[in-house]
């Protein structure tokens, strides 16, 4: 035993040292020399133990090799499966805890999760149906799902336990005392089950047959004494149907929201398209209805007759009687409404007159539409009472109409009919290819006709509808915007019709943003090119139309004037600025147009609160022509205004006198085009309200650029101008007014500033150089270019390591190995020398007894 | 240009009524006649009857003609060379038969110089430049063959006297001659011819103001300022080649026109001349206009012009921004010195400076005059803040010129850097110290105020005013701006600018979301509430 004493001495040494009392010790440290210092590097292998590795190396061998090594050429092993048995971390008041509540599991969890009812009781609604189930003992599926219970208990357990130790464990428990039986196949084991289950389902069957026979036994045992409970069983019927019909509401309301209708599924909305195939199939049909009345053959029979349908019609059934509408007719100037209400019935007064702007056509063709439309009303009505009818209509002109026979129509009436047919309007349009057909189409067409006209055009050619038709509508804006433009430079200018175009415009625009973009562009481009040659030539240019105004109206409606930058609206803005800085004011027309310029620009920035300094200075300029004495001004105009000249006192009011009969109005935007002054009167009264829109504006301005920075420097000139020059005393009230509020507004305390300062940033992040990055070779020199190459002698170098490590390995393995022998036969060898010695002992003691017995004996 | 003219009237010859071919036809026989026979010499006289027809057409046939004869007699010396003996005398005179058509010739010749002169003032262009066009021929003949004898001086040789019988001709006391001197303009490239009649011209100004005893003759004034104009001068002495007179005949080296030092006296004398008188203030707009460039380079003493562009200066508004110009020219290359340069061209910053035509002229002068790293730092801040306060009323074109100029001024002198950062003041708001009123930079306490009108212009309506805008709340970036393109930007250019701004591939353009429904709505009906639909 001395010799393996010694050798794990190094075993002891780590066993009874600690590792820091290890780690001092020089003799037990090896301290491996390095060639270079890394900075940086972390090394692992600097410092080893010897000692501490070689006998963690013992220990290693000792628990795996050297039991391999004892049982090695043994058959058989002993597996404890015990939980936790080779667990070390485990406490052993755990592993006993979970040892028995395994062993609970396995006696209780197997029995119960397939045997229904023998400990827990199910229960359905509170009973049990245990007890149910002996009251309905119609019921044989139960029985055969316990038998399933049953059968499958032990099926699953020999199915897939595997046969193995469950099974076994069971069938051992169950035949325990046959031990010679033990050594069954499994073939044998199943049949034995089957079996065995059969004879239990067998078993069951009979027992529920025999209940069943007792409880129809019973019950017509209880039959025959039923009759003696005859009287009592009634009362109990009776009074059920008095409890039953006191519904209260509660239960009403119940039951309704039972019956009522569910939300059903109802047909899909449907989609744009075929919203407007259907629209435009309409009005194809309406077409071809009007082409039909055109030609004259008029369906005689009252019943299907078609009655008219305007474009805009609901469908709701309301029908619009045409013998109602009237014309718009004036008188001095004055609507002619009274007359028209003294006339008209009540409730159609309002269709009336949003239908008379449409229909101011020949009287003609008026009259000839109203019987058109009253022999429609009179089909309509004929079925309920034809008596009646007459009392219906309004006694206008054609009174005789109503009185005909509505089954046969009079040769002069249809002739009527077709007349009223043509001067409808078709309702599919081609759409035009050029700007003269959409006039052609438009012109001799009232307001609401041309946006009828429109619309339909719109609605036939929807870009749903066909390849072509997007292209259409977007010229059609093009040219809308063009006629637009026409109706705006006409003499006077059609503006109500413009205002009807403009949700035309609008719709188009919605429709396709960046044709409309395109056309508004073009527009501006073409009127600034314009500018700009004339004031190349001239030096100046004129205020433009009102058509230009219009557009630019138009593109304030149709575009957002708020965007930072919008492809439209910024242009159109500094096309604005031009036109104010440019543009010489020698005209009150053109005081007009200024004025309706500003307030565009106004409207321009009143969302987004910019700064527009060409609009201060124009209004300031505008304000300047009404001043009456130009010396000794403390304040400066900007061009185009200058402070004296032909042209700046354009706004001084010539006499006074007439200030007093001056009531404020809006100005007329035709007032761009040309105005017609007869007299000194009219002109100072435009003036005055010239004057009011100018002083109206700069109020709007002062409260957008309230808050800006130099607000007081922006308006200094219009304070000075307000507060010394203008002769305000002369003015009307209301501009007075105007002018003591504006100047109020203006001339409040200066604004204090804090100084500028610049904006805090983030200070600069020092420069850093970027990591050189190498790649970390697991040999030392790099080798080899591509990187399958590399990868290879990656391999390589891995192997070559391995490799050694794993010789080094068996060697040390076999090192151990042979120790390990060496010390066995060591160790028999002494144990055999001791058995020897003993042997020899106790023979020679025996010697030595029986030789002193001998001696003895001697 | 005269013979292409006359081939250019005969080939129209078969499209003529053929009457008037005819009678075209017969003036030619005439002329050709004229020239050929000695006999038929009287018929000159119906062709120079024929000069002072009304007709046209009459007078174009009729100078043709005579352009025909005369320059054919000239080039073929048939002329009489000399002192000319009175027509009276001819007939008494001794003289050959030669001698005598020689001078009969030339008197008729005289004769039609005179017509042609008052021709040039005949209501058809036509009829004037070819007047012009023959006369110049006949200066041009009369140069290579001269009617008066070779004297020793160069002058003589030159026919000065028809020249200025031209020149009188163009400047003329009545109409606007300019389309007519710019077609003189090609005549000037002779040197010789530029030479006799920038003397020409002195004396005729001379003579004619003298008459208008200091009032203006604009139209006059108007045709002089046309030629001078339209004058070339050469640079170098090397370009003086281009003569009219063939100078093999006289020494070189005495003869004026061949010298650059002759040419710019004449030069300089001319103008001085001129700028001596009172001007229309058009004029003198335009003169200030080519004053440094076309006028300058070529004075011996430019410096002599001093007292005219500084009275210029003085006279403020448009005219002073034009007088900028040759200032500088002065300042820069004569060493002139001009106390209160500065606080003059501080004073001329008004709000119209935005607005006149030579503005990106003033704002490049006005960038090369701060552009010295020597001024004071009041005088700069006082500039820039004076710029910033009129860019309140500048239009967009303008703020886009002006805000880089006042970031390039601060960058330049970094001491006006307070005016956009001024970070060790106390917190208080106050009033802008800044006054407008004050003329003098160095009072104007503009060192102590800050940029806050470039602060207001962050809200401007256009985006590219507030990107700029946006730059002073950042430390400013080392480079300068380049002015170059800003200058010249007008508020077309802007516009189409924005209109050709790429829009985003996949964005399509917004549209306004409030539905519209009539013309006057939106943005508070604003125009609803001014104007009706009428």
């Amino acid at each position: 035993m001395g010799k393996p004493q010694k050798k794990s001495l190094a075993d002891k040494v780590r066993k009874t040292k600690t590792s820091t009392e290890i780690k001092n010790n020089p003799f037990e440290v090896k301290i491996n020399r390095k060639k270079f210092d890394v900075l940086g590097q972390k090394t692992k292998h600097d410092v080893g133990l010897p000692g501490v590795s070689r006998s963690k190396a013992i220990k290693k061998r000792k628990e795996t090799l050297l039991k391999e090594y004892k049982l090695k050429d043994k058959s058989n092993k002993f597996i404890d499966r015990r939980i936790g048995e080779y667990d070390n971390k485990m406490a052993p008041e755990d592993k006993i805890l979970q040892r028995f509540a395994l062993e609970r599991q396995r006696t209780q969890g197997k029995r119960n999760m397939y045997n229904l009812n023998e400990d827990e009781e199910l229960t359905h609604f509170g009973q049990s149906l245990a007890d149910i189930e002996k009251l309905n003992d119609v019921v044989d599926s139960d029985s055969d799902t316990e038998e399933r219970g049953l059968l499958s208990a032990e099926l699953t357990a020999s199915h897939f336990g595997g046969g193995g130790g469950l099974l076994r464990k069971k069938a051992s428990g169950e035949s325990g005392d046959e031990g010679s039986q033990k050594a069954k196949s499994r073939q044998e084991l199943i049949e034995e089950l089957i079996l065995k289950s059969k004879q239990e389902k067998r078993e069951r069957q009979t027992q529920k047959e025999e209940a069943q026979e007792l409880t129809e036994k019973l019950d017509q045992d209880w039959k025959s004494i039923q009759s003696l409970l005859a009287h009592k069983a009634p009362k109990a019927e009776r009074k059920e149907p008095e409890e039953k019909p006191t519904p209260d509401e509660y239960d009403i309301t119940v039951r309704e929201l039972a019956f009522d209708m569910k939300a059903q599924p109802s047909e899909r909305m449907k989609t744009q398209e075929e919203l407007a195939k259907e629209e435009r199939d309409r009005l194809q049909k309406l077409e071809a209805d009007r082409q039909r009345r055109m030609q004259g053959d008029v369906e005689e029979d009252s019943t299907t007759k078609q009655t008219f349908l305007s474009a805009d019609d609901l469908n709701d059934g309301f029908i619009l009687s045409k013998g109602d509408q009237r014309m718009l007719s004036y008188h001095d100037g004055k609507w002619n409404l009274e007359e028209e209400m003294k006339e008209g019935e009540g409730d159609d007064q309002e269709e009336g007159e949003e239908d008379d702007d449409s229909d101011d056509d020949s009287g003609e063709e008026q009259d000839e539409e109203d019987s058109d439309g009253e022999s429609g009303h009179s089909d309509l009505e004929s079925d309920k009472d034809s008596v009646q009818e007459g009392g219906d209509e309004d006694g206008s002109a054609t009174q005789e109409a109503p009185t005909m026979p509505h089954s046969s129509l009079s040769e002069e009436e249809r002739l009527a009919q077709q007349e009223a047919a043509k001067a409808e309007l078709p309702y599919t349009f081609t759409a035009p290819v050029t700007y003269s057909d959409l006039k052609s189409l438009l012109s001799g067409h009232s307001t609401e006709e041309q946006c009828v006209i429109v619309e339909r055009i719109q609605k036939c050619h929807h870009p749903s509808l066909g390849m072509g038709n997007k292209l259409k509508l977007q010229k059609l804006f093009g040219f809308l915007l063009e006629y637009v433009g026409e109706l705006a430079t006409r003499c006077p200018p059609e503006l109500s019709t413009v205002n009807k175009l403009v949700p035309q415009l609008y719709g188009l625009c919605q429709l396709f943003p960046d044709a409309a973009c395109k056309a508004m562009q073009t527009l501006l481009t073409d009127s600034a090119h314009d500018m700009a040659e004339a004031i190349e030539i001239k030096g100046r240019a004129a205020l433009p139309g009102l058509d230009m105004l219009i557009y630019l109206k138009i593109t304030a409606l149709l575009f957002p004037t708020s965007d930072f930058r919008h492809p439209v609206t910024t242009p159109a803005m500094v096309y604005i600025s031009q036109l104010l800085t440019k543009c010489h004011v020698s005209s009150l027309e053109e005081v007009t147009a200024g004025l309706v310029l500003c307030c565009l620009a106004v409207e321009y920035v009143t969302l987004s609160q910019r700064f527009v300094p060409e609009l201060i200075s124009f209004l300031l300029g505008i304000l300047h022509m009404a001043v009456p004495k130009k010396q000794s001004l403390g304040y400066c105009v900007v061009p185009p205004f200058r402070p004296s000249g032909k042209n700046s006192d354009l706004l001084t009011v010539c006499n006074m006198a007439h200030t007093e009969s001056w009531s404020r109005k809006t100005l007329p935007l035709s007032g761009v085009q040309g105005l017609k002054l007869q007299n000194d009167l009219e002109r100072d009264h435009y003036r005055l309200s010239s004057l009011a829109t100018c002083l109206d504006l700069l109020k709007r301005c002062i409260s957008l650029y309230k808050s800006l920075p130099s607000f007081n420097h922006i308006f200094q000139s219009i304070r000075i101008l307000l507060a010394e020059h203008l002769p305000v005393k002369g003015y009307p009230t209301i501009i007075q007014d105007l002018h003591r509020e504006v100047l109020e507004a203006v001339s409040v305390a200066p604004v204090l500033h804090t100084p500028l300062v610049f904006m805090k940033r983030k200070p600069i992040p020092l420069k850093l150089f970027t990591p050189k990055i190498v790649e970390v070779l697991d040999y030392g020199k790099k080798r080899g270019s591509s990187k399958e190459e590399r990868e290879r002698e990656r391999l390589k170098h891995k192997y070559k390591r391995e490799f050694k490590g794993a010789l080094r390995e068996i060697r040390k393995d076999t090192r151990f190995l042979a120790r390990e022998k060496l010390s066995e036969i060591m160790h028999r060898d002494s144990e055999r020398k001791r058995k020897v010695k003993q042997l020899f002992g106790s023979l020679a003691s025996q010697e030595g007894e029986w030789k002193a017995l001998k001696r003895r004996k001697k | 240009m005269a013979p292409s003219r006359s081939s250019s009237v005969s080939a129209e010859e078969p499209e003529e009524q053929q009457q008037k071919s005819r009678s075209r036809r017969e003036m030619r026989d005439k002329a050709e006649r004229v020239v050929q026979e000695p006999r038929c010499a009287n018929e000159v006289f119906d062709l120079l009857e024929l000069l002072q027809a009304e007709k046209e057409r009459d007078v174009l046939c009729a100078l043709s003609s005579c352009d025909h004869i005369f320059s054919t007699l000239l080039h073929r010396g048939d002329l009489y060379v000399g002192k000319l003996p009175k027509e009276e005398d001819l007939i008494t005179g001794s003289y050959s038969a030669q001698e005598k058509y020689a001078m009969f010739m030339r008197h008729r010749y005289t004769n039609c110089v005179q017509l042609l002169v008052e021709l040039l003032e005949h209501e058809a262009f036509a009829v004037k430049e070819n007047t012009l066009c023959t006369l110049m021929k006949f200066v041009s003949l009369e140069a290579q063959q001269p009617l008066e004898a070779t004297d020793w001086d160069g002058h003589r040789c030159f026919p000065r006297d028809l020249l200025k019988a031209v020149v009188g001709g163009l400047l003329s006391q009545k109409e606007d001659m300019a389309l007519l001197i710019s077609r003189f303009q090609e005549f000037l490239d002779k040197d010789d011819v530029r030479y006799y009649t920038l003397g020409i011209v002195n004396d005729s100004i001379g003579r004619v103001m003298a008459q208008a005893r200091g009032g203006v003759l604009p139209v006059y004034q108007n045709n002089v300022f046309t030629l001078l104009s339209n004058i070339n001068m050469p640079k170098k002495e090397q370009e003086l080649r281009n003569f009219l007179l063939s100078h093999r005949s006289h020494n070189h080296e005495e003869w004026k026109p061949s010298k650059l030092k002759e040419h710019k006296r004449a030069f300089e004398r001319l103008w001085f001349s001129f700028l001596k008188h009172k001007l229309p203030s058009g004029l003198y707009k335009k003169v200030l206009v080519m004053l440094h460039d076309a006028v300058l380079p070529h004075m011996s003493q430019p410096t002599l012009m001093m007292d005219f562009l500084t009275a210029a200066y003085d006279i403020g508004g448009a005219i002073s921004l034009l007088a900028l110009n040759g200032l500088f020219v002065l300042i820069h290359q004569h060493n002139l010195d001009y106390p209160h340069f500065y606080t003059k061209l501080y004073n001329l910053l008004e709000p119209s400076v935005f607005h006149v035509k030579y503005r990106a002229r003033f704002f490049h002068l006005a960038n090369l005059f701060l552009s010295s790293s020597h001024l004071p730092v009041y005088l700069v801040a006082a500039f820039v803040k004076r710029l910033s306060r009129l860019a309140l009323t500048a239009p967009p074109a303008v703020l886009l010129m002006i805000l880089p100029f006042i970031c390039n001024l601060i960058r330049r002198h970094p001491a006006c850097r307070v005016l956009i950062h001024r970070p060790d003041m106390t917190d208080e708001p106050t009033k802008d110290p800044y006054l407008m009123e004050e003329k003098d930079p160095a009072l104007c306490h503009a060192m102590e105020s800050s940029l806050w009108e470039l602060q207001t212009l962050q809200k401007h309506y256009h985006p590219d005013v507030v990107r700029v805008a946006m730059a002073i709340n950042k430390p400013l970036s080392e480079q300068e701006d380049d002015l170059g393109e800003l200058l010249e930007l007008s508020g077309y250019e802007l516009f189409e600018r924005d209109i050709q701004r790429e829009q985003k591939q996949t964005e399509t353009v917004p549209t306004e979301i409030e539905p519209a429904t009539q013309l006057l709505q939106g943005s508070g009906g604003l125009l609803g509430l001014h104007f009706s639909l009428e």
